[in-house]
């Protein structure tokens, strides 16, 4: 039988076994650990001078929310960032690791990352894992070709487009770019859009909430507006302050301050040109 | 749920081969993505996925990756014959792994115009047309009537939009715009025709512009009591 000679991992790679272990699981009754998903509403448009990314910043954990400030735009390369929804520690890890791939590769080539350089190597990895790694991102950047922006699902496949959403939010945010986006708007029009699309996300869906993020790149330069529109202010703080209850006793306050501590190895090698 | 693709089909002429595609992914009841283009390019053979999006965008990229590697060790173009075969060792050889049927047209020098359908299990079957995707149901009994050998290049084109829009007013996957490719000794044309140039069917109303476009710009007044 010819077999075709593909650079597919070596044999001993992902091992589906556990995952079969964990159906079996499930069908006999135990229940799963909930994991930290990103409910999301992100988005990404393209603008005359280049790429605005959006996002919401509420991470859930089943119906808890369990950070409310979180960031969900990561930073892939210098001119390139990715939006993130699905599992939090899914889109951590691949985007983390497709930055230090490019970061490489950045070294290797002397030549500033492409879109698309980035966007082969999250969708390879995504498929190998057929899927199991969850996370659904829209990746946006300005190269040396122009401004890109991708939509990438957790199977792998990829959709490039002049405005994307993606996440639980999705629906609502779409309908917003749907009414209102045009080709050639500027910054701030870009922005303002950008913005009431996340906000429609995160007073219509359950899943996306708290602040806005935005982040805008254009050709050389970024801009990462962290927390640029804060709707879901904090309105009531108990005039009593909040105290622990009597049961707690303080034994000792000792604040120990942190010294560096430097060792000199001698006789290291030395580092070479 | 992933994204899955609607409706294509590709048919062979005197001379050459036309493809034709909707635009539509769906991730279960929800649009992805109402303007994609399904038709890939690898070189001047074409082919284009049906079924699972993400296993047929790896396929193609890979068989890209080979063709341009054959290519250049032959020094001449590639025929559809290989780019097929190639498709096909991928898909027999992981039949276990992926869900997706595909189906590769092109034009060389040696056997002119050729369609060969690669389904599900890696197959590879050279037939004179070949369609795909969920709409493709609606098309097998429209295309025992309607086909016929020795069309003219104009005459083809007609055929498959006209194919094309029949399932898109049937087939809820199938939607947007209708994407076509020509393939001939001259080379490769693409054509794209919007929702509101496909031939009406039966209960289709005319298209007409959105209220959207004629609402002015600025945002509506919050309601104050």
């Amino acid at each position: 039988m010819s077999k075709v000679a593909i650079d597919m991992p070596p044999k001993g790679g992902f091992s589906f076994d556990l995952c079969k272990r964990n159906d079996m699981l499930v069908k006999n009754g135990l229940k799963m650990p909930s994991f930290l998903k990103t409910g999301t509403t992100i988005v990404g448009l393209i603008f005359q001078d280049g790429v605005i990314l959006g996002a919401d910043t509420r991470a859930t954990e089943g119906p808890i929310v369990a950070d409310k400030n979180c960031e969900k735009i990561h930073y892939i390369a210098p001119n390139i960032y990715c939006c993130g929804a699905g599992t939090a520690a899914d889109t951590e890890a691949v985007t983390d690791m497709i930055s230090s791939q490019l970061t490489l590769h950045r070294y290797h080539t002397g030549r500033e990352s492409r879109v698309v350089t980035a966007l082969s190597l999250l969708k390879s990895h995504l498929f190998n894992y057929q899927g199991h790694v969850s996370a659904a991102l829209v990746l946006g950047g300005v190269d040396i070709t122009g401004p890109h922006l991708h939509t990438i699902y957790p199977h792998g496949s990829t959709d490039t487009l002049p405005y994307a959403t993606m996440g639980s939010g999705s629906l609502a945010a779409m309908a917003i770019f749907e009414s209102k986006y045009r080709e050639g708007l500027t910054r701030d029009e870009g922005v303002e859009l950008v913005a009431e699309a996340i906000r429609s996300g995160i007073f219509n869906d359950l899943g996306s909430g708290s602040n806005v993020d935005i982040c805008v790149l254009t050709k050389g330069h970024k801009e990462y507006l962290r927390n640029h529109e804060t709707p879901n202010p904090r309105t009531y703080v108990s005039e009593k302050g909040y105290s622990f209850s009597k049961k707690t006793e303080i034994l000792l306050t000792k604040i120990t301050p942190l010294v560096e501590k430097i060792e000199i190895i001698e006789g290291g090698d030395a580092m070479e040109e | 749920m992933d994204p899955s693709a609607g409706d294509m089909n590709n048919y062979n002429y005197n001379g050459g081969v036309v493809l034709a595609a909707d635009s539509r992914t769906s991730t279960g009841m929800y649009v992805a993505n109402r303007a994609s283009d399904k038709i890939t390019q690898l070189t001047d053979n074409i082919l284009f996925p049906h079924l699972q999006a993400a296993d047929s965008q790896l396929i193609s990229d890979y068989v890209r990756y080979f063709l341009h590697q054959h290519t250049i060790q032959l020094g001449q173009p590639a025929t559809v014959k290989v780019a097929a075969n190639l498709v096909r060792l991928l898909a027999y050889n992981n039949k276990n792994m992926l869900q997706t049927g595909l189906i590769v047209g092109g034009w060389d020098k040696y056997e002119g115009g050729k369609i060969y359908g690669i389904p599900l299990g890696g197959t590879v079957l050279e037939q004179p047309f070949a369609i795909g995707g969920s709409g493709s149901s609606y098309l097998y009994g429209f295309f025992d009537q309607a086909w016929k050998g020795g069309m003219s290049q104009e005459e083809a084109e007609k055929l498959v939009v006209k194919a094309v829009s029949l399932a898109i007013a049937r087939d809820g996957a199938s939607g947007g715009v209708i994407r076509t490719v020509t393939i001939n000794s001259e080379g490769v044309t693409r054509k794209f025709y919007p929702g509101d140039e496909h031939p009406l069917w039966h209960e289709e109303l005319e298209a007409h512009d959105s209220l959207l476009d004629k609402l002015s710009t600025t945002s509506p007044e919050p309601m104050v009591s």
